[in-house]
């Protein structure tokens, strides 16, 4: 809900998603260090979102067909997901763990296409505690790890086993190297396309040679064996590696020869290496610029290298690297308020936190967000969902309107219970535009707040404020403001 | 207030903002009335060419590809390239295999670029931009839709997938992105009068076009684009098609393209696309539910409802498809019965008014370093064709555009398949 320091929603529109009421009041008590403070150490803030779930007052969740199992049924699993990005008092958890997901973008589809759908659920979004094999989903990776050491992350990737299925490390042998996670991890994970050659894809798909699944001898969809990272040493090729790149401080570009049992360390060294590597200081930087700051406003000068050298100096932090971020006079400028274009996700989350959620189950949003062309654990391909002005298509614009017609519909008595105890908001047309724009906080134009009030005012007889009325105007500006061309920004 | 330039500059897709129009655009005006479109269809993930025009008779295809050959036996015999190699299509096109033997289907083997790239992205940007040296700009369709005489119909772009694709971008081009016909529709928390009041209000709001906020512009013009489309879309939903179409995103997209030509909206260029291509693992090309007999018979079935719904309309000479695919893949077979990304690949190009044939040659499959038909140590097919020369051919004898113009280049002396 707005209405707030305009500096406070920002922020929580970033490195959140959007504020709750309860939200507003809570970082609105504090200064804007506090808050960033608040938001970067959230493990000081207990973790009881998840025992939420199915209870009165928050978002609700359907099932379909038995009970709601998020962690073995995919669309059950985007819902509880929803809820978190609603209802965490964590928010910059969810929204790094989201960010993460695209990044090291993984699709449920070909992990159900090898190990069956209930075991891809398992792999993208098992919440250890609550699994029998005590299985963690990638996403529970990028909830636990994700403001960590990214060289960390790096290494936790390359043994998770949704992505040894994702990118096939699981059949990289000693005879066959698979070259797909070693492009992948050169190309969009560190260094970006231009800083390797094709010699460098051959020379890492062998490096990471028998870095594969431990089944036992189960069957790939045996959902009683765990899945887990192995090292293989009868399946990894020893022979030196020679990169184009330094691998080593000394300068070195060649991994050495290593006996099969001491192989593993080949990977090791070659993650060491990319990830601490300037380019890729400076791709992750850039990246983490244009999802917290924006990307249609180009970084102030130093900016990047600034936070490059942050990232290189604590050792990979990428808490260090947002602290800066945030704290960056850039982050704090009003000329970037709204300059992000908001992902499908983000703008469900928002127009849910802003508008209301009671009574509304999490399961409507999921086919809006697959026509608005995001859906949660299927990202296009691994380099993820193309961002920007590719989320803007006629449909896509279409399907978010026909979202926010839907919720507003959803929320109708909410919606005009809201007016109805907001002082004087009913008494006149705009007192409701007013008032409704107290709450979606979006930066309307003076054109589109006449467009709003001339709806408003266009009523069959006179403006009387009845409960009739505020429960047609109510909806009806709730759907034609979440569909406002600057609502599509955070 | 800042300059048309700087508006347009900064990727303003506002079907309403003109521009000056070159003095040529008179041919191409009566291109634009002719009635003619293309169809552009995009195997998304890196087609297997070997795969789907199988040289059965290369005895190296089958030592490098000890699991994923196609036997000699079970490809379809369709005749040889010019150096009289024989060549076969996957066994699942039947229905190509027809439309090839009606003369209405080219295949135009190795097609690529110089120093080809093995990444998805940028492969599809070079694809998608036509400029190998500089993939960020421009889509080509859409600069060759820029060349048509203003003002340019809404619809002149039918993209049927969600997102734009990046060969459409162009600045003053609005492409209309319709994944679904029926979803494609203003809904309102209200019923009767009330709908209509908050739909003129929606229709206002996005008419508003801040010059001064590009981002929010371009926005504000993509709703201006849905909300102008909304009613002639709205007519293709009840399309009744001659034949039936397979139950999948492929078949529906290409169901509701031909409707939208049953409708003669006079959209000139149509894009659909259908994914899965990017075959690392158990590619299985062979058996039934084989992750690349899957993919042909998505492919086949669809193509061929299509070929024959727009026939039974007479629409058939007016429609060119043309397929393509950000790489090929690689020769030898890797550890996981599947291939990486590789270079060149097969394009196809279906319609009433194909030369239809074989053009350009086969590689020679021999795993040797010094293979001119090969590239990267012998790993990977060198391409014969330029990209582009694929293009020029499209856009000047089938659309009576301007390559020249369109591609920033002359590469006048491809395969005369139209």
């Amino acid at each position: 809900m707005a209405g707030g320091d305009p500096l406070i929603e920002h922020l929580l529109r970033r490195a959140g998603f959007g504020a709750r009421p309860d939200e507003l009041a809570t970082y609105g008590a504090l200064s804007y260090a506090a808050a960033v403070d608040r938001l970067l150490n959230f493990e000081d803030v207990p973790d009881t979102v998840d025992a939420k779930i199915g209870t009165p007052g928050y978002v609700q969740t359907t099932s379909h067909g038995g009970p709601f199992s998020p962690n073995t049924v995919a669309d059950d699993a985007r819902q509880r997901w929803l809820f978190r990005m609603v209802h965490t008092d964590r928010p910059l958890q969810e929204k790094m763990a989201l960010f993460w997901h695209n990044y090291f973008a993984t699709g449920h589809s070909k992990l159900a296409g090898a190990v069956k759908a209930q075991n891809a659920t398992r792999l993208m979004a098992a919440k250890p505690s609550e699994d029998s094999a005590h299985q963690q989903g990638q996403i529970e990776l990028f909830r636990a790890s994700g403001l960590g050491s990214f060289r960390d992350l790096l290494v936790a990737v390359a043994k998770d086993p949704a992505m040894l299925i994702w990118l096939d490390g699981d059949t990289n042998t000693k005879a066959k190297p698979q070259e797909n996670f070693g492009r992948e991890l050169m190309e969009l994970f560190s260094r970006g396309v231009g800083y390797y050659t094709e010699d460098d894809v051959y020379a890492a798909a062998r490096v990471f040679t028998g870095w594969n699944l431990a089944r036992n001898g189960a069957a790939a969809d045996d959902p009683t064996t765990p899945f887990a990272f192995t090292y293989n040493a009868n399946q990894h090729e020893t022979s030196a590696k020679t990169f184009s790149f330094p691998v080593y401080a000394n300068g070195s570009h060649t991994i050495p020869a290593r006996s099969a049992s001491a192989g593993m360390q080949d990977g090791l060294d070659l993650i060491d290496a990319l990830s601490t590597h300037p380019e890729t200081a400076r791709r992750l930087s850039t990246k983490l610029f244009q999802f917290f700051v924006s990307e249609t406003v180009d970084p102030a000068p130093g900016l990047i290298d600034d936070l490059a050298a942050t990232y290189l100096s604590s050792g990979t932090s990428i808490k260090a690297v947002l602290q800066r971020l945030f704290t960056s006079p850039q982050m704090r400028d009003p000329s970037i308020f709204f300059t992000r274009y908001s992902w499908p996700v983000e703008f469900v989350v928002r127009a849910l936190k802003e508008s209301g959620w009671s009574g509304y189950s999490a399961a409507s949003a999921l086919t809006p967000l697959v026509s608005m062309g995001q859906q949660l654990f299927e990202p296009p391909n691994v380099a993820g969902w193309v961002l920007g002005k590719s989320w803007f298509s006629t449909g896509a614009m279409i399907a978010r309107m026909n979202f926010a017609s839907a919720l507003a519909l959803n929320q109708k008595f909410n919606i005009a219970a809201g007016v109805k105890g907001a002082p004087g908001a009913k008494a006149t047309p705009s007192g409701v535009v007013d008032y409704l724009l107290s709450r979606l906080t979006a930066d309307v134009s003076g054109g589109e707040y006449g467009d709003l009030v001339t709806y408003a005012s266009a009523t069959a007889g006179a403006w009387t404020g009845s409960d009739a009325q505020l429960q047609t105007k109510g909806p009806g500006l709730v759907h034609l403001i979440l569909g406002l061309p600057e609502y599509q920004f955070v | 207030m800042i300059t048309r330039r700087a508006f347009m500059k900064n990727g303003v897709a506002a079907f309403t903002v003109s521009f000056a129009a070159p003095a040529f655009l008179s041919d191409l005006a009566r291109a634009q009335s002719s009635g003619r479109n293309l169809v552009v269809l995009d195997l998304s993930g890196g087609n297997d060419g070997l795969s789907m025009l199988v040289p059965y008779t290369d005895s190296f295809y089958y030592s490098r590809r000890p699991t994923l050959a196609i036997p000699a036996g079970s490809a379809l015999q369709i005749g040889s390239d010019s150096n009289g190699k024989p060549l076969g299509l996957h066994p699942k096109l039947t229905g190509l295999r027809d439309i090839f033997n009606q003369g209405r289907l080219a295949l135009i083997q190795r097609v690529g670029y110089e120093n080809s790239s093995r990444s998805h992205f940028f492969g599809t940007d070079i694809w998608s931009t036509a400029n190998p040296s500089n993939s960020t700009g421009t889509g080509w369709v859409g600069r060759y839709l820029a060349t048509l005489a203003p003002p340019l119909d809404p619809l002149a772009a039918w993209n049927t997938t969600g997102d734009t694709p990046h060969a459409l971008l162009y600045p003053s081009v609005a492409v209309a992105s319709i994944p679904s016909v029926s979803a494609y529709a203003f809904n309102s928390p209200n019923s009767g009068n009330e709908a209509i009041v908050e739909r003129s209000a929606a229709v206002s709001i996005a008419s508003h076009v801040p010059v001064d906020k590009p981002h929010v512009a371009f926005v504000a013009a993509t709703a201006q684009s849905a909300m102008a489309t909304l009613d002639t879309v709205a007519s293709v939903g009840g399309y009744k098609p001659t034949v039936t179409y397979p139950n999948n995103g492929f078949g529906q997209a290409l169901q509701a393209i031909a409707g939208a030509m049953t409708q003669g909206l006079g959209t000139k260029v149509f894009w659909v696309q259908t994914g899965g291509f990017d075959t690392h693992a158990a590619q299985d090309t062979t058996a039934d539910n084989g992750a690349y007999v899957k993919l042909m018979v998505t492919l086949n079935d669809g193509l061929g409802a299509f070929y024959n719904d727009l026939k039974n309309h007479g629409l058939l000479n007016d429609t060119l498809l043309l397929s393509f695919s950000e790489f090929g893949r690689r020769v030898t077979e890797n550890g996981s019965k599947g291939t990486d990304h590789g270079a060149a690949s097969v394009m196809l190009a279906m319609g009433g008014g194909v030369r239809g044939g074989i053009f350009g040659t086969a590689a020679s499959l021999s795993p040797d370093a010094q293979n001119p038909t090969l590239e990267n140590g012998g790993n990977d097919i060198h391409y014969e064709t330029d990209f582009r020369s694929v293009y020029a051919r499209v856009i000047d004898g089938w659309l009576g555009g301007d390559s020249t113009a369109v591609l920033g280049g002359s590469f006048k002396n491809g395969p005369s398949f139209v």
